[in-house]
């Protein structure tokens, strides 16, 4: 099922770019038209909007919202703290990205079991809360520009072992997340990989999730996004919140410094 | 916290007590990160854990791309003999199968994730980083093309003496991809049993018939 929609789109793209010169602007140019035809109805607006409900509602053993949430900017700012992910947390004493500071609040604020959160598959039960949640912070950042922190020891050790764990080869492949984005103008089938051990530019890697994915008509945050390419890397799979997902969230958000986060992205 | 995230954070931190301040030292950070593999990952499916096992090789490249320094003459020749003497050449003698089952081959990305079974007939994702045939427009470009492979490579009979070194060659780097270039990202498709000799015997023909659209 997944993959003929992904074959329809590929196909979609193929017609839409026939008449261009080379290969590669011509997937990368239909594959833009397409997502700019679907923008209008971009339908991460939906898990946008029941984030935003599920922030304000008062729920959980506690029945607290979300409205004190410390997300790194203060209790209840939400404006420009996904640009600003992961970073240290002195309540909790470690690095922490949206995902898993949305179930730290879910836990201390509303009394939720975070381990049980943690431990849910992604799209379903507290899970796809947290995913709708993630979509309506970072959201609140959209058009903002990354800066993340530097300045604590362990956000500096998060970025030296993310960049240690981008490069590590491993499974049955031996592939690492450099042998798909380790160099410029890359694809992998007829999908542009971005370059992400540098700044891969406005929306595009670390900039361009949590997003819509129309070919399984989903929504994924980061946490998915890298648990779907350790998936086809045939590793074993990252834990939810992990350190090596933090970790190379970190590598990839301080290499997208600057960069304008354009969530909720859409793509095939 | 709850115990999953603060657990998973106690190597970081114990790192972080013994060397503070400023930017953490090389060792630091590979202790570090071992200790974060370690933890990070868990078996799904066919997909057990010990695939982190590093392999020297993979240890040694993976340090030199995040480096950016190349390995040395003389790890390079280590990794590559030994790579040599991985490979399993035929044991029917044939080198050549069918074209037709190797383009099937080349076409399919199954195998082996955590979402595949241990019966889940592997494909060799050929196209996810080559072209291949002229028909198919939809390939990735992480690898060389492979458009014309035989012919450019003047392989007009593979079965001739002429052709021998070249299917060899083939052969070899299908096998075990690191005999010929130590770091190289192709995955060793013999070595690691992502394709079986049959499979790999498709996939040279593919490359390698001169009836093949490869060669066209």
């Amino acid at each position: 099922m997944k993959f003929n929609a992904c074959r329809a789109v590929l196909v979609l793209s193929g017609l839409v770019a026939a008449g261009a010169t080379h290969a590669q602007g011509t997937a990368a140019e239909g594959i833009a038209k397409y997502r700019e035809m679907l923008q209008d109805g971009n339908p991460a607006e939906l898990f946008e909007m029941k984030g935003e409900e599920l922030w304000k509602q008062k729920r959980g053993p506690k029945n607290v919202s979300l409205e004190q949430c410390d997300l790194g900017k203060g209790p209840g700012v939400i404006k420009g703290a996904f640009v600003e992910l992961p970073k240290f947390f002195a309540d909790t004493g470690r690095v922490q990205d949206l995902e898993t500071r949305l179930i730290t609040c879910m836990e201390t604020l509303q009394g939720f079991k975070g381990e049980d959160i943690a431990k849910t598959p992604f799209g379903r039960g507290e899970m796809a809360n947290v995913t709708a949640l993630a979509t309506y912070v970072a959201t609140a950042s959209k058009g903002m520009r990354f800066n993340l922190s530097q300045s604590h020891p362990q956000e500096k050790m998060m970025f030296a072992t993310g960049k240690q764990l981008f490069f590590t080869r491993g499974g049955t492949h031996d592939f690492s997340c450099a042998s798909c984005h380790g160099s410029d103008d890359k694809r992998i089938r007829l999908q542009d990989l971005p370059n992400l051990t540098k700044n891969p530019g406005d929306g595009i890697g670390f900039a361009a999730w949590p997003a819509y994915r129309v070919s399984n008509a989903q929504m994924w945050g980061m946490q998915l996004r890298l648990n779907d390419c350790f998936r086809q890397m045939r590793w074993p799979e990252p834990k939810f919140g992990s350190d090596a997902t933090i970790a190379l969230s970190v590598y990839m958000g301080v290499n997208a410094k600057s960069a304008e986060s354009i969530v909720p992205a859409i793509k095939r | 916290m709850t115990k999953i995230f603060s657990l998973a954070l106690l190597p970081v931190a114990a790192v972080l007590l013994s060397g503070c301040t400023s930017a953490p030292s090389p060792a630091d950070v590979n202790k570090a990160t071992a200790d974060m593999l370690k933890g990070s990952f868990q078996a799904r499916g066919i997909a057990t854990l010990d695939r982190l096992n590093q392999d020297q090789a993979n240890a040694e490249c993976a340090a030199a791309d995040a480096t950016g320094k190349p390995l040395d003459a003389k790890m390079t020749q280590a990794i590559e003999e030994a790579s040599m003497k991985t490979v399993k050449w035929p044991s029917d003698g044939k080198f050549i199968g069918d074209w037709k089952e190797g383009e099937k081959i080349a076409q399919s990305g199954r195998g082996l994730t955590w979402t595949d079974t241990a019966t889940t007939e592997n494909g060799g994702n050929c196209y996810n980083c080559h072209q291949i045939s002229k028909e198919e427009i939809s390939f990735g470009t992480l690898g060389p093309s492979l458009y014309n492979y035989g012919k450019l490579r003047g392989v007009s009979d593979p079965s001739s003496a002429g052709g021998k070194a070249i299917v060899e060659y083939t052969w070899g780097k299908l096998w075990n991809a690191r005999a010929y270039n130590a770091c190289s990202q192709m995955p060793r498709v013999g070595h690691m049993g992502i394709l079986n000799q049959k499979q790999i015997q498709d996939v040279m023909a593919l490359l390698l018939d001169p009836a093949s659209p490869v060669n066209k």
